[in-house]
């Protein structure tokens, strides 16, 4: 904006910075836009259906949101969704650091690369729906992992890992660690390799150590795409859906602390209650608009112009 | 000295990493093994519980399946369609957009970018609704449209393609292009895009695979059965009641399901990896 | 005149029919005889239908002014492969197209699962009436949990009204018609399927327990849930389990005093309350186990080393549900036994219903009483795929011979229990919320045995929580 009146040419330039956007702005006005417009819209209204009979849309105002905030459920399901989330996002986070220096580091020379980070991205690519029912399976009562629990003789009834709380959510978050920390690997090694590695090179001449150069060099570098891991693991994370739904079939046990806030937004739909989801999906947008700006502060370099 | 002592580390951090690496990889395929190996055993088999030997039912599952009054294979097809697709159109125009904000000075542009970022944030099941609703009245229902093409206004592959494009693609280059009098979409495509590359390839294959996986808006837009996709046929299959249920036929529909992505993958990962190593480019 | 070009033509696609049932897989004896000598055999089979179809070439020639395309809504190929099988002219064209003479027959799938299938019919059928010809649903079909919503609604027509008298449908059970009864007692569907249920047991268990594997003894040992509770208790002492909760739900839940929604609020009934006492009780000692139905660890008392002693089931729980195919299975060496359990009740069954709007109500009419009261039939239906058909006469002819035998049952005959229990089963207190009121309070209990909700009445709060977000407009204590 400064270099505001320089030169015509440039203002020409310049213009093509509109045509540029007009195919996302396009797909943007259409498939969210109008469709954040109807749900916001939606939510000021009392709008259900009542087996075939319509119930509305008659306006309420905030009646909706009242319902909403006045019963506390959805406190104990952001709380539900955020524990899950950091169980499986620490460890997501440490390792896929760890595994992306290991793998740019050339001295390592570490073998089997390729095999390596095709390996740990495959979780990744197997349904949510397919993977969470083959966790159902393997941790059942009388399941895989029970059994091999008794024979090494750890336990001696099978544990009912589905009626434990912290174990439903470890579970849980198990699972989503595993489906996504391959996927932070690859984008922090990218990340890291555009890194200029004459950086690392003049490092090491000077005598820094791996863990120096890592810690000095590669962190602060990799901020923007750490904060890009951080902010849209937050924004899945509030999202998280598949693995819990088919997990606890829907049912959010033990005693509904599994349960998240899209698998409560999901009950509503279910009943084709438009205002309460309406409400609740705009709730959802703050709550997730409030957390992913404050981890963009916390992480904001002042090289940002 | 220092030398040995230098190497002494580095072995001692190879190994650590090598075990490490390996643990990893067994909780990464273990799941897999036990999918293949469920897709070879009978139903009955499987209700007696989980063994680690593969049974002999692989190919009666696999001819059960394609016999079974779902249509995997062209939902196989479907699915390829609207992944491939949504990919090529939201990496590009992704790239696009990072570029528009990236490399032109006008007045909306910081506007733009933090609208872009806003945007991000909302969760795309908060506007199913309205979503879903829209789509009825467009009469796009069991259309492919409204799958494909939002693809093309992807706010998280914007940020990271910007954020790329930030520490890879200098003014300058664009600049010099500009004097040699190339036309602004030409340089888009002959210059920025080629340079974007890696990044390009990595979230290619994550929009392929958010779409091949995709469930929650498929199954509420694909009703003909010929049109849906595989996510939508296998939840049907694992809806599927009592009747039909053979969980060998749905552990080898599933089998059958991820097979082509991890084909595609390891095509792919191939080109990330070489993308990646001379990714390097120049500041 | 037209009536015999009709049938002519129906001649003509029956032929056709036939033949192209040697060359899908739709298998059988009839089909391999067919193929031997082709035309000989069909010609046979089109005058045996033709013989019993003569209602139908009526209806045809009606409906040749009727719409040429017959859509069926519905959320499995059951009743699609009833059609192919059993229903006289049908052609398969493919998997979710067939043909009735020139009548083209839609079938439009839509899986229960998580509701689609009733969500599908909600958007569909208030505006079926407006749809355009080919695109109007003719038939549907509903299960027991959520029948009374459409039944209770417009959307679904009196099947009077399309010409059936009560007279036709005389033999069929009575609770398969109070299910689909609306406010003012018109009936709304039909089904062909009485699917009443049993206690099924594992006879080595009863001999370990009750020195007897004999039914009627069996029988008196579990005959009310007091006798069924103490037997538990000799079970458990001999190292096995009773059963799942979950499988004594429905017995429970079926033999209740009022319906789920009373004046649009939800009462808990004494029964249902019951069964939450009783399970927690025998889950807590360990009698009873608390696995999901269908779910792995719950299928292992199929097997001898599962140490189960019982199922609750009708009949085609016998074929599909006991792994009979497994040769280690219970069911593969006759290990089971069959009685009527505690108290009488149901399971499962399909009913079909006509859609306001129809533009083929002959057609409709036609398949209705073909499917649900032709007694040939239905005993095909019976002996092929093993529904407990809906038809007294019927049921007491496979009662009263060895051809009821039924070989993983050790060779008992169940079809006098099942008619009997059929007699026996009231469903006059089912309401539009059974489906969402049965689930979330199993679900809600599931906590309460599992220890993870603490008191009966917190897993109740969390019951009537899940009920609100499921029906607005139901009200709670």
């Amino acid at each position: 904006m400064a270099n505001g009146g320089k030169s015509s040419k440039v203002v020409r330039y310049n213009r093509w910075g509109y045509y540029f956007l007009i195919p996302f702005t396009a797909a943007y006005v259409i498939f969210q836009l109008i469709p954040l417009i109807d749900t916001v819209t939606q939510s000021f209204f009392e709008n259900y259906r009542s087996g075939l009979k319509q119930i509305g849309p008659n306006f309420i105002g905030l009646a909706n949101y009242v319902k909403i905030l006045s019963s506390g459920d959805l406190w104990q399901y952001a709380k539900n969704t955020m524990i899950i989330w950091l169980i499986g996002f620490i460890p997501q986070i440490i390792i896929s650091l760890l595994l992306a220096a290991w793998f740019t580091d050339p001295s390592l020379r570490l073998k089997g690369q390729r095999f390596f980070k095709t390996v740990i991205y495959l979780p990744n690519l197997i349904m949510a729906s397919a993977f969470a029912m083959l966790f159902f399976t393997l941790f059942s009562d009388n399941g895989p992992v029970n059994s091999i629990l008794m024979q090494l003789g750890l336990i001696s009834t099978p544990y009912k890992f589905f009626s434990h709380v912290a174990a439903s959510r470890c579970l849980v978050g198990f699972m989503n660690f595993l489906m996504w920390f391959g996927n932070t690997t690859i984008l922090l090694m990218a990340g890291m390799l555009g890194i200029d590695q004459s950086l690392f090179e003049a490092a090491e001449v000077d005598g820094a150590t791996p863990n120096q150069i890592f810690f000095r060099i590669t962190l602060p570098l990799l901020r923007p795409i750490l904060v890009y891991v951080i902010i849209t693991s937050l924004i899945g994370g509030l999202q998280m859906f598949d693995v819990p739904q088919i997990l606890t079939d829907g049912t959010g046990d033990p005693a509904r602390t599994t349960m998240t806030m899209i698998m409560w937004l999901n009950k509503h739909l279910y009943s084709k209650n438009y205002g309460m989801a309406g409400a609740l999906s705009v709730l959802l947008f703050i709550i997730t608009g409030v957390l992913s700006l404050i981890v963009f502060r916390l992480t904001k370099t002042d090289t940002d112009r | 000295m220092k030398k040995t002592k230098s190497t002494v580390g580095v072995q001692g951090r190879r190994i650590v990493s090598y075990i490490v690496l390996i643990l990893l990889s067994f909780l990464c395929l273990v799941w897999f093994y036990i999918l293949f190996i469920n897709a070879t055993r009978s139903h009955a088999e499987l209700s007696r519980g989980f063994t680690p030997l593969p049974s002999h039912y692989a190919v009666k599952n696999f001819v059960k399946m394609l016999h079974s009054t779902q249509p995997i294979a062209r939902g196989m097809l479907n699915s390829l369609i609207v992944a491939g697709l949504s990919a090529l159109l939201c990496t590009y125009f992704s790239t696009m957009t990072a570029y528009a904000i990236h490399a032109y000075r006008f007045r909306f542009r910081k506007f733009a970018y933090t609208f872009i970022l806003a945007v991000m944030m909302i969760p795309t099941q908060v506007t199913a609704l309205g979503f879903i609703r829209l789509v009825t009245r467009m009469k796009l229902i069991n259309n492919y449209i409204p799958l494909i093409f939002p693809a093309i206004a992807a706010p998280a592959t914007f940020f990271y393609l910007k954020q790329y494009m930030d520490s890879v693609l200098s003014l300058s280059l664009v600049e010099a292009a500009r004097i040699d009098g190339a036309g602004e979409f030409h340089i888009f495509n002959a210059i920025v895009l080629p340079l974007m590359r890696p990044a390009v390839a990595v979230q290619a294959i994550f929009t392929f695979v958010a779409n091949w996986n995709n469930y929650f808006i498929p199954s509420l837009i694909l009703k003909n059965e010929k049109m849906k996709t595989l996510p939508v046929l296998i939840a049907e299959l694992r809806g599927a009641d009592f009747l039909k249920f053979d969980m060998g036929v749905v552990y080898m529909t599933i089998a059958f399901s991820i097979f082509p992505v991890i084909i595609v993958y390891l095509l792919l990962s191939k080109n990330i990896v070489g993308g990646i190593a001379l990714g390097g480019v120049k500041e | 005149m037209k009536k015999k070009l009709v049938s002519i033509m129906m001649a003509s696609t029956m032929v056709a029919g036939v033949l192209a049932g040697c060359g899908s897989s739709s298998g059988g004896a009839a089909s391999t005889q067919a193929s031997s000598d082709s035309t000989q055999a069909a010609a046979a089979d089109t005058q045996a239908a033709a013989a019993d179809t003569e209602a139908a070439a009526d209806t045809s020639a009606a409906s040749a002014d009727e719409g040429k395309v017959l859509n069926i809504q519905c959320w499995n190929t059951e009743f699609q492969s009833r059609i192919t099988d059993h229903y006289p002219g049908y052609e398969k064209v493919d998997d979710t197209t067939g043909k009735i003479g020139d009548v083209t027959v839609k079938w439009h799938i839509t899986p229960s699962d998580d509701n689609a299938y009733q969500n599908n019919l909600d958007s569909i059928l208030p505006d079926n009436e407006s749809a355009s010809a080919d695109d109007k649903t003719d038939l549907f079909l509903m299960e027991a949990d959520y029948a009374k919503k459409y039944v209770n609604s417009d959307v679904t027509m009196n099947i009077a009204d399309l010409g059936i008298t009560d007279d036709q449908i005389a033999d069929q059970y009575q609770y398969t018609k109070d299910i689909v009864k609306d406010e003012s007692g018109n009936l709304k569907g039909l089904s062909w399927q009485a699917a009443s249920a049993g206690l099924i047991y594992n006879r080595q268990a009863a001999k370990d327990v009750l020195g007897t594997d004999d039914p009627d003894k069996v029988q008196d040992a579990v005959s009310d849930w007091d006798k069924f509770n103490s037997l538990a208790e000799k079970m458990k002492a001999k190292g096995y389990t009773m059963c799942s909760v979950n499988d004594t739900y429905r017995v429970y839940s079926n033999n209740v005093s009022g319906p789920w929604v009373q004046d649009g609020k939800v009462v808990v009934d004494d029964n249902i309350k019951k069964w939450a006492d009783d399970s927690k009780t025998l889950a807590d000692k360990g009698e009873e186990n608390t696995y999901e139905l269908w779910s792995d660890d719950w299928a292992k008392g199929k097997y001898p080393d599962g140490k189960v002693f019982c199922y609750f089931g009708p009949a085609w729980f016998f074929n599909f549900s006991l792994a009979a195919d497994d040769a280690s299975s219970i069911a593969a060496k006759g290990g089971w036994g069959y009685v009527q359990g505690p108290q009488p009740y149901y399971w499962g069954g399909t009913w079909i219903a006509a859609a306001t709007g129809t533009d083929n109500p002959t057609l409709v009419k036609d398949i209705m009483l073909k499917i649900t009261t032709d007694p040939d039939i239905m005993k095909e239906i019976a002996q092929k795929d093993s529904d407990c058909v809906n038809n007294k006469t019927v049921l007491k002819e496979l009662a009263s011979d060895d051809s009821g035998n039924l070989a993983l049952l050790g060779d008992e005959n169940p079809y006098a229990m099942l008619a009997e229990g059929a007699d026996k089963v009231d469903m006059s207190n089912i309401s539009d919320y059974d489906q969402g009121c049965n689930e979330e309070f199993q679900t809600a209990m599931k906590g309460y045995f599992d220890g993870s909700y603490k008191t009966y009445d917190d897993a109740l709060a969390a019951f009537n929580k899940a009920i609100t977000e499921k029906y607005p407009d139901v009200t709670t204590d």
